[in-house]
């Protein structure tokens, strides 16, 4: 059976770079078990999604967007943009991930990424409430996709 | 053709490459050329510890391995054992046994990933002209696949030790919250034996690349322990006679406040500069390797008499291979620990810890107070102490390059960097360039 899977991503002690994390928490919360969290290591990325037909990806974005806009993308088909992404820790993520996958064959057919834009990325913040408003957004976005 | 004027004469010219924005992955690196000479390398570093360094007061000791794994995305074990030891020197506890043999599997569980990360991901592209992975991946499939997965055994420890890949949360001073069973371990055992024999091809595939001919004088810093290849535990000692206790660090090093960067340089008091990270590691500990490492060692050419950085990806191959082979023996000589920790009061006391970071050796000095919170904290990370090195080696290489357009360049000064896997190498084109030629 092909299997689909949502991936939240992000860093718990980098203010809105979690917005990910509480994506994936809350669609497990409302009965989707496939919703992972992951600090978006390249590996373990691409080994989390081999075999899946759909992955649908959240994760904060900084691309001067106005803090909360919840961006879809479809990485399915064109390459995802790095600085598309927010990557707090360390650069080699998810944007490499997807692309590597891409260049090795091994990328799920259907790809989407949801980018919720932050606005402050500070040690140890708590979510913004625009970023707040906006993970609820993509759950919903999610969650028509997940329909569709 | 164009109608623009032309440019007014000008003296100075500042050339701003573009590069990808990163949040923490972020360098700079200012060249002043007269004449067709560089006149000046600076070297600018974004660093996250001195931030740790204040946020830590006032804490509970217990806490120091949880705050400052966060330093870090790839190399958190390096800052938990580095604070471990601080605080369990401060209490005057020694942790042996079964559990010191633990650390040192997870230990070698970050040299895996680190340095699998580092050799496929993000230098190898540098040597064979790519801009990044995923351009060689297409034409060297195997290779990055290997790689991957090599990393991905790396992982595998630590989700068995730490209990989560990037920042290991098992981890507490004095040992770990949970030990490991016996039968935990079957799954590692089958993947360490084909990660070796994949570092082995991994030794004699970056052993073909196309090296640079560049040797330097470098003073090589590192531990050096009597029965093993270092990483937990030792002294301090260098090739120019340098055998200091860990608690003496700072009589001997120095950290230089440079204007251009909010990083502090070290230096070793009265010698300058100096080379922390793997090459100081072979070259120093060479006999403590397994005699497999030594053999492909000798068979690609390596020797502890090295001084060309760009080597250094071989050696970070070597350094997979033994961290596979030792923790084979450690798994292998698993029996589960009586506890998973042992006590540890920390209250009114200095400790100071000193570990192998994949990347060299990172500095931690913990004074506690009575009611056993930090009131103060210092960390010296390789990078701040490898950057006086990377700059001399820029001030070397670059007249070399002037020829080349800003693109180049830009190129060639990463891959130099990333020589000493600075943490800011994570990011695939890390470095803004600002060249200022100035004409008489």
């Amino acid at each position: 059976m092909s299997r689909t899977l949502v991936i939240g991503m992000g860093n718990a002690l980098r203010g809105d770079d979690a917005a990910g994390l509480h994506v994936a928490r809350q669609l497990r919360e409302r009965g989707f078990a496939e919703a992972h969290e992951s600090k978006g290591e390249t590996a373990s990325l691409m080994e989390l999604w081999q075999g899946a037909a759909v992955v649908l990806l959240a994760d904060a974005a900084q691309s001067g967007a106005e803090p909360g806009t919840v961006t879809r993308f479809d990485a399915s088909t064109r390459p995802l943009p790095s600085a598309f992404l927010h990557c707090s820790t360390h650069a080699f993520g998810v944007a490499e991930a997807v692309e590597l996958s891409r260049s090795l064959g091994s990328l799920p057919p259907r790809v989407i990424v949801f980018g919720i834009e932050g606005k402050s990325f500070g040690h140890g913040a708590p979510l913004s409430a625009e970023v707040e408003a906006g993970v609820v957004e993509a759950v919903a976005m999610i969650e028509t996709e997940l329909k569709s | 053709m164009s109608n623009d004027p032309p440019p007014p004469p000008r003296n100075t010219r500042t050339i701003k490459v573009d590069y990808l924005a990163r949040v923490e992955g972020e360098g700079a690196l200012h060249l002043r050329v007269k004449d067709g000479l560089v006149e000046d390398v600076k070297l600018k570093i974004f660093e996250p510890p001195r931030f740790f360094e204040a946020f830590m007061r006032g804490r509970p000791f217990r806490e120091a391995p949880d705050i400052t794994a966060r330093i870090c995305g790839i190399c958190p074990v390096a800052y938990q054992m580095s604070s471990c030891h601080a605080m369990e020197a401060a209490a005057g506890v020694r942790v042996t046994g079964q559990l010191r043999e633990l650390r040192r599997l997870l230990y070698c569980g970050e040299w895996i990933e680190s340095h699998g990360l580092h050799v496929f991901m993000l230098h190898a592209p540098d040597f064979l002209g790519y801009p990044s992975a995923i351009e060689m991946a297409k034409d060297h499939r195997e290779v990055v696949e290997m790689g991957l997965k090599l990393k991905k055994v790396g992982n595998d420890i630590g989700n068995v030790l730490g209990g989560r890949e990037v920042h290991p949360v098992n981890v507490k001073v004095g040992g770990f919250y949970k030990a490991p069973r016996k039968r935990d371990f079957a799954k590692l055992t089958e993947d360490l034996q084909w990660a070796a024999d994949a570092a082995e091809k991994a030794i004699r595939w970056t052993a073909n690349l196309p090296f640079p001919d560049f040797e330097q004088d470098y003073e090589l810093v590192s531990l050096s322990h009597p029965d093993e290849y270092p990483m937990n535990e030792g002294r301090i000692i260098s090739n120019r006679g340098l055998d200091i206790a860990i608690a003496d660090y700072e009589q001997h090093f120095e950290e230089e406040h440079v204007p251009y960067t909010n990083a502090l340089q070290s230096v070793r008091k009265g010698h300058g500069a100096y080379f922390v990270g793997p090459m100081a590691r072979f070259a120093l500990n060479f006999d403590k390797l397994t005699p497999r490492c030594q053999a492909l060692a000798c068979e690609v050419g390596m020797d502890p008499g090295c001084r060309n950085p760009f080597r250094s990806i071989i050696i970070r191959s070597l350094e997979m291979l033994y961290a596979c082979e030792e923790a084979l023996r450690v798994i292998a000589h698993y029996e589960p620990p009586d506890a998973p920790a042992v006590g540890v009061n920390a209250s009114g006391g200095t400790g100071h810890g000193c570990t192998e970071a994949p990347r060299g050796l990172l500095y931690h000095r913990y004074r506690v107070d009575g009611q056993g919170d930090i009131a103060e904290a210092k960390i010296v990370p390789p990078t701040s102490q490898n950057q006086k090195t990377i700059e001399n080696d820029l001030r070397q290489l670059v007249p070399g390059f002037l020829h080349l357009d800003d693109e180049k360049l830009q190129w060639q000064c990463e891959q130099t960097i990333r020589n000493y896997d600075p943490c800011i190498s994570c990011a695939t084109h890390f470095l803004k360039i600002h060249r200022e030629e100035v004409r008489a």
